[in-house]
């Protein structure tokens, strides 16, 4: 299986402050996985690496059949290459309507005079209305995303990244904050999801990967400790040593 | 040796000549005037000369008060006796004669008996000339001093060898080397010799003194000349000149040529049009009809009619410049007639100029140092405000402002200047503090996490302040008068000098610097508004209060510039834009610093002042352009270092 | 299926309405073509205002929708009127010059006019050269284009500067009003080439125009800045209606999220900032003619703080709240500044309004700031019911405009 996304011998530091330090990890297309590291592990500045938000100061990360480099591309190419990423916190555009979230994630050219002389397509349209079917947002189209609930805005983010058709999707803590209904729902989601891309999820609570099912990689001070399925990885020494501390 | 025995003889042949001629005894300066009487009756500057000399070759006592005497018209021949007196009038045509030699009163004379001396301005000069010399060797150093200062002033060849005859018996070492000084400058205006003069140059060459190069300039004055044929052997050229080449332009050849009358002078257009128009001949000229006379070439056509017929002067061509510029041969050719002393003279300008270049770069530094202070004093409460808590506070420059009023009352009720500094100081502190906190009670507290509404809101305090400065102090702008002990110079040499009060804000620069890191680094509340910036909500929790500590803050940051206005207020003009003249150079300083970091601001100021100098320095006439480079510069800068010089790095930054 | 967005904007069409009425009402008060009841210098205050609120829509677009507080655009402003200024200038002095040379014995040269016009225009600097920035002075179309091009070009290497460096908020602000300031500084300078702090002046006279009284050039202008308005007002509509304006208030709430999105918030920022600058040029080059004297004191930063005060004040994040500031506070202030408010004595003191109106309007922009963030607009809503969602607690997402500490909770 060749791999979609991998990554090989990547550190990075602030001041002095190793955050990743020689983390090397791949996946491949179509598949779910989750990553779980205590505090301070390198979770969001792994997530940062790939998404162009950070640069690292040693190794590669080579993206897709054509293996480009990622590291000189910039935020929104990485974005447009099929790199989807949902923030720990719900970010939507809570000024504007669910819908115009869901057309902006649309997957359609980026450009300003394409935003411009954009017109809401037939297709478009259809599309928009099977996410928020997918989201559970069919009612709430013309409702402003800041009146949304939490859990609600969580979901238009993720009916988001799916718009965008991507390959890769980067999840950070989908579940925080909601409730167990709200939780399935979104379990759901990304097992659904997981069919068409890669999804890579970033998550603390054990129950929630667990319903996931999927294979976990274990992150700690920046490099990986060790991979495999949750009993495996629960049941690894070393591992529980990183979360009750030595 | 010679000159005294011949004197002493001279003496004594005309003590008997005298003595024969008087039956009174005669003083000997008596002696020495009648000796001379012809010449000094006939008070002629040509046949004067010996007669002066004589006088002061007598080395009488006397010498001085007669060539006084002489130089102030009150040295009258009596008829009868034939003597010289001086006399005063005592009433009528009645005058006191006083003897020169005893001081004394001799008796009274009747003006019909009298003659009065009355030498004419060149006489004058040449006995004060002969007077200089008294002065050099007055027993009263002051009076030495003011005899040096008169030859500085109005310096004559004369006076080169009484001066240098002084140097010996002068016992004031300053005085000493002042006449030491003058003397080698004279040696180099008046000397006849020439070997001499270039020794002296030599000697002069590394001095930076404005009166050298004041002497040696003249030196090397020289002035370009047409020569029809060779240039004569005697001059002392300085260098051929070929027109069209080394920037010695053809017109300007010609024009030399034009000036000194040897060659007819170019017509330009506009005397074309003026002849045209003086020879209108039936609405023509010069067979063209006048509506076709707003063309160049129909304008020529016609002149060229003109000049044919000896109505105008023929137009100057090319080809004629050409052949005229032929003909003659040009130089550069000094003034001074000696290649020696010329070529000294240029060397020893280069030497200095050199010098004069490495001083001036060393002054600019200077400048450009207590320029950054300037920057840095008016940025550090804004290193507080917004660089630590990241308030952006468009009111800082009328917090500026505010200090440098209250220096402005202070002074008015304090009269004494250095007791009203030590008052204004803390009390620009106080009242901006105050101003401070109220303005984060009252409007910024709200404003946290809003940065452009805070920017805004606070440009409208910006205006309000500067209007009601504007309402309450006039438009005019008020004093601030520095204390007399800062007042002055300090003069490293020549070139380099800084003003006490530039010294004195570069101390308070780093005064504020050492009580920024203290505050900052040792005090609870520099570790609580670190604490607060870092992460509000921690603090809290951890029993700070975070109003507190931002109110506090916040008005520290603006006390700071209230001190800093009363500095800026020595110096510049205190008016109510005083602010806003300060207030983008501030933000700059601090974003191209580093913001959050002192020694950003430190480094921000410095670059900032310097950046200004240089600029200033390539471009002296334009300060205007200097800023707008050094803005351009500085938007530029920042493409390379967003964060600035000094920066954090890391998830610490933020983003 | 579509809509135009005009009709699915409705606020669009009542403010085009609104304007056409206001043109006609003033056209048929206006002493040149009317009643008469209105001055002409009143008609050109209410078109130079015209213009300003143009400009306020510029500003609108890039700080209220954009969220990009630009402290520069007045400046383009400026060098618009700047632009149009060469032109009219030029060609005047040109009428001048003809006419006195015509009556010299000689008939001039055209080198000898172009002198005679340098001299009379450069006089002031003690220049006579034409410095090379009037190169096209003498062609109106190509000043007309300059109008446009000078104040984007600028805007496009600045912006491109500024914004590739990521810098953002306040820091952007304060450059770009460094940048303003750089430039009013150069055009203050009399080698400028634009005379230095005399500007360019006599430009409510329109070349071969000398036979039209100023009343009816004055209802011209004002029917030029009307239509201006409201093209422009048309043209901002159709940018922020559209994705193009779901895009740039994106960018204003959560700058990194739209970048994960996949959009060159860059080239979106560069885009709006360049397109905006022409506007304002635009505004500048109809205003200046009105007002008559263009100098660098008009391009200092404080003008284009003014700007944002307009904006502000008006309600930004919407096309008829930078209308309504600009109109409102420009109309007002001139009321107040022109002597025409009765002082108020309070018995020890008399409060002259010429003095005290710039403290009221800096302390009311604070309380427009502290208290009603959404300006005059904000009555809009109250009318109109548009509620925004309502927040509460300290903000929780990386920037403004996202999610709020309380709601995470509930």
């Amino acid at each position: 299986m060749s791999a979609l996304l991998e990554v090989s011998g990547v550190s990075v530091s602030f001041d002095g402050f190793k955050a990743i330090n020689n983390l090397s990890f791949s996946i491949g297309s179509a598949e779910l996985r989750a990553i779980i590291g205590p505090n301070g592990a390198g979770k969001t500045t792994f997530m940062d690496i790939i998404t162009g938000k950070t640069r690292p100061d040693e190794g590669r990360v080579v993206w897709g059949d054509l293996s480009r480099s990622l590291l000189d591309m910039s935020e929104a190419k990485i974005a447009q290459a099929g790199i989807g990423r949902k923030f720990q916190k719900p970010t939507v555009f809570e000024d504007q309507t669910v819908e115009e979230n869901l057309v902006m994630a649309l997957k359609n050219k980026r450009g300003p005079f394409s935003a411009l002389f954009y017109k809401r397509s037939a297709d478009d349209m259809t599309r928009v209305g099977e996410l928020a079917e997918e989201i559970n947002l069919s009612d709430r189209l013309r409702f402003k995303a800041g009146e949304l609930s939490h859990g609600q805005k969580q979901w238009l983010e993720i009916g988001m990244l799916l718009a965008q058709d991507p390959q890769l999707l980067l999840v950070d803590e989908p579940a925080a904050g909601m409730t167990p209904s709200e939780r399935e729902h979104t379990t759901a989601l990304l097992v659904e999801a997981a069919k068409t891309c890669a999804v890579v999820v970033v998550e603390h609570d054990m129950e929630f990967v667990r319903r996931l099912n999927c294979r976990v990689t274990v992150l700690h001070e920046g490099a990986v400790l060790t991979e495999g399925s949750l009993d495996h990885v629960t049941s690894n020494q070393e591992v529980i040593d990183v979360y009750l501390g030595r | 040796m010679r000159t005294h025995v011949l004197a002493a003889l001279m003496f004594l042949v005309s003590a008997v000549v005298t003595f024969a001629q008087t039956d009174s005894a005669v003083g000997p300066m008596q002696v020495v005037l009648q000796d001379h009487k012809e010449a000094i009756l006939e008070s002629s500057r040509r046949t004067i000369g010996p007669a002066i000399d004589a006088v002061v070759a007598s080395k009488l006592q006397q010498a001085r008060g007669v060539l006084n005497t002489w130089q102030g018209k009150d040295m009258w021949y009596h008829q009868p006796s034939g003597l010289f007196y001086q006399a005063q009038k005592v009433e009528g045509r009645t005058y006191r004669l006083i003897d020169f030699d005893t001081g004394e009163i001799v008796g009274e004379a009747d003006k019909s008996d009298l003659k009065q001396i009355k030498p004419n301005s060149g006489i004058r000069a040449m006995i004060a000339t002969a007077l200089v010399r008294f002065q050099l060797e007055d027993p009263d150093p002051s009076m030495r001093a003011k005899g040096l200062t008169g030859i500085e002033r109005a310096p004559n060849a004369s006076l080169l060898e009484p001066l240098v005859a002084s140097i010996e018996s002068e016992t004031d070492p300053d005085l000493r080397a002042r006449k030491t000084r003058l003397a080698i400058l004279l040696t180099i205006s008046f000397s006849d010799d020439d070997p001499a003069r270039v020794a002296a140059i030599e000697e002069v060459s590394g001095d930076l003194g404005v009166d050298i190069r004041g002497t040696l300039n003249p030196l090397v004055t020289k002035e370009t000349r047409a020569f029809q044929g060779d240039i004569p052997d005697e001059l002392n050229v300085a260098q051929t000149r070929v027109p069209g080449r080394d920037g010695f332009t053809r017109a300007a050849a010609y024009q030399l040529l034009v000036d000194a009358e040897q060659a007819p002078a170019l017509i330009t257009d506009d005397q074309v049009r003026l002849s045209l128009a003086e020879h209108i001949d039936g609405g023509q000229v010069g067979g063209v009809p006048i509506a076709r006379l707003g063309d160049t070439e129909a304008r020529s056509r016609a002149y060229a009619a003109l000049a044919a017929a000896g109505k105008v002067p023929p137009l100057v061509s090319e080809a004629d410049i050409d052949r005229t510029l032929q003909s003659f041969r040009f130089a550069d050719v000094y003034a001074e007639t000696s290649p020696a002393v010329t070529q000294a003279a240029e060397a020893a300008l280069v030497r200095i100029a050199t010098r004069v270049f490495f001083s001036q770069t060393a002054d600019l530094a200077l400048d450009a140092l207590s320029l950054a202070s300037i920057y840095f004093l008016a940025a550090i409460g804004l290193a507080i405000t917004f660089g630590v808590m990241g308030v952006i506070n468009m009111a800082h420059g009328e917090f500026i402002m505010m200090g440098a009023y209250t220096g402005y009352v202070v002074q008015q009720f304090i009269p004494n200047h250095t007791v009203s500094i030590l008052v204004a100081v803390p009390l620009a502190f106080v009242v901006t503090f105050a101003a401070g906190v109220a303005l984060e009670r009252l409007v910024i507290r709200w404003l946290y996490n809003r940065p452009l509404e805070t920017l805004l809101a606070t440009f409208g305090i910006s205006i309000a302040l500067q209007q009601l400065a504007k309402n309450i102090f006039g438009t005019q702008a008020r004093p601030l008068t520095a204390p007399g002990w800062l007042d002055g110079a300090l003069v490293l040499n020549p070139v380099i000098s800084i003003s006490y009060i530039r010294i004195a804000i570069f101390v308070l620069a780093l005064i504020f610097l050492g009580v920024f890191l203290y505050i900052m680094k040792r005090t609870r509340l520099g570790l609580e508004t670190r604490a607060v910036t870092q992460n509000p909500r921690m603090a809290g929790a951890m029993g700070i209060n975070p109003g507190r500590v931002n109110m506090l803050t916040f008005g520290l940051g603006s006390g700071i510039a209230g001190i800093a206005g009363v500095a800026i207020g020595l110096f510049a003009k205190v008016t109510s834009e005083l602010g806003s003249d300060y207030i983008v150079q501030s933000f700059m300083t601090v974003v191209v610093g580093g913001v959050g970091n002192i020694w950003g601001t430190l480094a921000g100021a410095t670059m900032i002042g310097f950046l200004q100098k240089g600029i200033e320095w390539m471009n002296p006439s334009n300060t205007l352009a200097a800023q707008t480079y050094m803005i351009i510069f500085i938007i530029v800068f920042i493409q390379f270092r967003p964060r600035g010089i000094i920066t954090l790095r890391g998830r610490a930054a933020g983003d | 299926m579509q809509k135009s967005f005009v009709m699915r904007n409705p606020s669009t069409l009542v403010f085009l309405a609104a304007l056409a009425m206001f043109t006609i009402l003033v056209t048929v008060l206006a002493e040149g073509s009317g009643a008469g009841v209105i001055s002409t210098s009143f008609v050109k205050t209410l078109g130079k205002t015209l213009c300003l609120a143009l400009a306020a829509v510029a500003m609108d677009l890039v700080w209220g929708y954009a969220g990009i507080l630009s402290l520069g655009h007045f400046a383009f402003f400026g060098l618009g009127g700047y632009m149009i200024g060469m032109w009219l200038m030029y060609e005047r002095t040109r009428g001048i010059v003809e006419a006195s040379l015509a009556e010299a014995q000689i008939p001039p040269t055209a080198q000898e006019v172009v002198d005679a016009i340098g001299n009379q225009i450069f006089g002031v600097v003690g220049s006579s050269e034409f410095p090379i920035v009037w190169s096209f002075s003498d062609s109106l179309a190509i000043q007309l284009a300059l109008v446009v091009l000078v104040p984007g070009a600028l805007a496009a290497v600045f912006g491109w500067l500024a914004f590739r460096s990521r810098v953002t908020g306040v820091y952007l602000s304060i450059l770009t009003q460094a940048m303003t300031l750089a430039l009013a500084l150069h055009l203050f300078q009399n080698d400028s080439g634009l005379r230095g702090n005399n500007g360019l002046s006599g430009l409510q006279n329109l070349p071969g125009m000398t036979h039209v009284p100023q009343a009816t050039i004055s209802i011209w202008f004002f029917w030029g800045s009307a239509l201006a308005l409201g093209l422009g007002y048309l043209f901002a509509s159709w940018i922020v209606f559209g994705k193009f304006g779901s895009v740039i208030r994106g960018i204003r709430d959560d700058e990194a999220r739209v970048r994960f999105l996949g959009y060159p918030v860059e080239t979106y920022k560069l885009f709006l900032f360049t397109v905006t600058a022409m506007i304002a040029g635009i505004a500048g080059a109809l205003y200046y003619p009105q007002a008559g004297i263009v100098n660098p004191a008009e391009v200092a930063p404080i003008a284009s703080i003014y700007l944002a005060v307009w904006v502000a004040i008006g309600g930004r994040g919407r096309l008829y709240g930078a209308v309504i500031g600009a109109i409102f506070v420009s109309l007002v202030s001139s009321w107040f500044t022109g002597g025409q408010v009765p002082d108020v004595n309070l018995g020890f003191y008399t409060i002259k309004w010429v003095d005290w109106w710039l403290i009221v309007l800096g302390l009311s922009f604070v309380a427009v700031t502290l208290f009603a963030p959404k300006g005059i607009g904000g009555l809009v809503d109250l009318w109109a019911d548009r509620k925004s969602p309502d927040r509460h607690g300290a903000d929780l997402g990386p920037s403004e405009g996202s999610l709020q500490e309380k709601e995470a909770v509930e």
